[in-house]
């Protein structure tokens, strides 16, 4: 309890040194403020490039349109919707990672054959794919978890097939010793081995399945979510530059969320193994 | 007295053209029921391919083994025995108890039956209260004698051990050493050994197979009749030195060049 309070603490400290940061920048070299006039002129450094943080902050309880609902209520809604897609790319995807690494642990032939093409899947840029899924997929939230899947299951596959093979070769001769099946050995030795591999994997995939999430929103023409969002107050950026950096600030509490969420399961599974560095 | 273990005409070759290596040559052992056969020889010499051949974890280029009269193979399908290593090879997501259940999981024992199998194994190497800890938590020894209880869960006739206490210190070695004699006389299992350490190989055993450097073969079984049960005073026994002398004349005869008198007068 104590470490998780100091954990919030630390976070929330760096939050604030980034917010100091930014007004710092803004302060040298941004546009004039009230009676203050900053020595240095850096476009970067403009209230539309980077708007003020207080007026981020107070973008979230005004009205993301004129006389419609706060863009944090907006945004709340659309985290919530992203958040399901890239549930489901995650879900998806971890399972086709780990179906992959146990078929791989146990054909070498299969590996073989079959690791490269996977290799290669990742080399293709999602933004790439993405629009190809969509149109198999005719959008909607499938094509999306499907997009996002895509970027999740590859770390599972790999971390999984280096689990599945960590066990100590006597741990295998000792199963083989009491005619274990096949089916045992993956349970009570294999699987319980990888765990710790699967679930450094699943923490990678988890972020990754938000990024997957938001990116598979754009060609689908999805506008409910936060890959909408981002794409809707990017177009009126003029207009209102913090509702931005909101939507990217939401985008990066929806991971960071998944994240702890996947470390608080890891926590759960690993209770009573040899306490390990942290993560 | 037919044996637990008969061995017969096995040779044990790895590899073929370049990469050959005879690992055994012509082995024939018979070891009766009950008995605490230790396996010693210089390393390499193939003693624990052997008891892993005994174990039908590697399968002979020539030659039978029985074990229980049936074969290796079908010995190992009917779980006829326990197995212990040099390192304990326990699982550490799984507490004590549930690391001796394990065997128990591939049988049709249910959940109380294999719970109360690994109490009553646990106590025998007196581990009893410590079911719940995780084998982290545990002394190098303890994961050891957990390791022991694993390999007697099945209630085996026959246990093969491959140097199980080679990774500890003396004393702990000297203590499990007669805790396993207790464990030996208490079951009336069979116990094959390999060990490293002539001592250790006279102390425990009621035969000590002497084995040659590679391609390893069985020079001499050595019956020790030092008197049952043993305890610390054996290891002061005039006799029991006489033994490893023995023991250790018959390893260097084969070994390497015989010694100059000299060498012979400082060792004996």
């Amino acid at each position: 309890m104590f470490r998780a309070a100091r954990g919030v603490l630390s976070f929330a400290a760096v939050i604030a040194a980034l917010g100091v940061l930014w007004e710092g920048i803004k302060l040298l070299g941004g546009d004039p403020n009230g009676a203050w006039t900053p020595p240095f002129q850096w476009t970067v450094a403009s209230d539309l490039n980077m708007p003020h943080v207080w007026d981020i902050a107070t973008s979230f309880v005004e009205p993301a349109q004129r006389n419609g609902p706060p863009l944090g209520l907006v945004l709340g809604d659309a985290a919530l919707f992203t958040f399901r897609e890239a549930f489901g790319g995650f879900v998806f995807g971890a399972l086709l990672g780990l179906a992959l690494a146990i078929v791989f642990v146990h054909s070498r032939l299969l590996e073989r054959a079959l690791v490269p093409y996977v290799v290669a899947s990742q080399t293709v840029p999602i933004i790439a794919i993405a629009p190809v899924v969509v149109i198999w997929l005719q959008g909607g939230w499938l094509a999306v978890a499907v997009i996002s899947a895509y970027l999740t299951f590859f770390p599972v596959t790999i971390a999984g097939l280096r689990g599945l093979r960590s066990p100590d070769p006597r741990a295998l001769e000792l199963m083989r010793s009491y005619a274990a099946s096949p089916r045992s050995v993956l349970f009570k030795v294999r699987l319980p081995a990888a765990a710790p591999y699967l679930l450094a994997a699943l923490k990678v995939a988890a972020t990754a399945s938000v990024v997957g999430a938001i990116i598979g929103e754009l060609p689908s023409g999805i506008r409910e979510g936060l890959g909408g969002a981002i794409l809707n107050f990017n177009q009126y950026y003029v207009s209102g530059p913090p509702k931005l950096w909101a939507a990217i600030i939401v985008a990066a509490i929806v991971g960071i969320g998944f994240f702890v969420l996947v470390r608080a399961a890891e926590a759960f599974l690993m209770r009573g193994r040899v306490p390990a560095a942290e993560t | 007295m037919s044996g637990v273990v008969s061995v017969r005409g096995v040779d044990k070759v790895f590899g073929t053209g370049r990469e050959r290596t005879e690992a055994l040559r012509r082995i024939d052992l018979e070891i009766p029921q009950g008995a605490f056969v230790s396996l010693i020889g210089p390393s390499g010499c193939g003693k624990s391919t052997l008891l892993r051949l005994i174990g039908d974890l590697t399968q002979p280029s020539v030659g039978t083994i029985e074990v229980n009269g049936k074969t290796a193979h079908r010995a190992r399908l009917d779980r006829d025995y326990g197995m212990v290593f040099q390192s304990p090879v326990l699982f550490d997501w799984r507490t004590v108890q549930r690391n001796v259940e394990l065997p128990l999981e591939m049988t049709a024992l249910g959940r109380t039956q294999r719970a109360a199998r690994a109490a009553a194994m646990l106590a025998l190497v007196e581990l009893g209260g410590f079911e719940r800890r995780y084998p982290w938590q545990l002394s190098g020894g303890m994961q050891q004698r957990v390791a022991i209880a694993r390999a007697l869960s099945f209630e085996p006739a026959l246990i093969l051990m491959d140097e199980p206490f080679g990774a500890l210190d003396e004393m702990t070695r000297e203590r499990l050493n007669l805790e396993l004699l207790r464990i030996w006389k208490q079951t009336g299992t069979t116990i094959v050994f390999v060990t490293h350490s002539i001592p250790e190989a006279v102390f425990l055993s009621t035969q000590v197979a002497v084995m040659s450097a590679r391609p390893g073969r069985i020079l001499e079984v050595i019956s020790v009749d030092l008197p049952q049960p043993r305890n610390d005073l054996t290891r002061e026994d005039a006799r029991y030195f006489g033994f490893i002398t023995r023991v250790r004349e018959r390893l260097r005869g084969h070994d390497v060049a015989p010694p100059r008198a000299a060498e012979v007068a400082a060792s004996g």
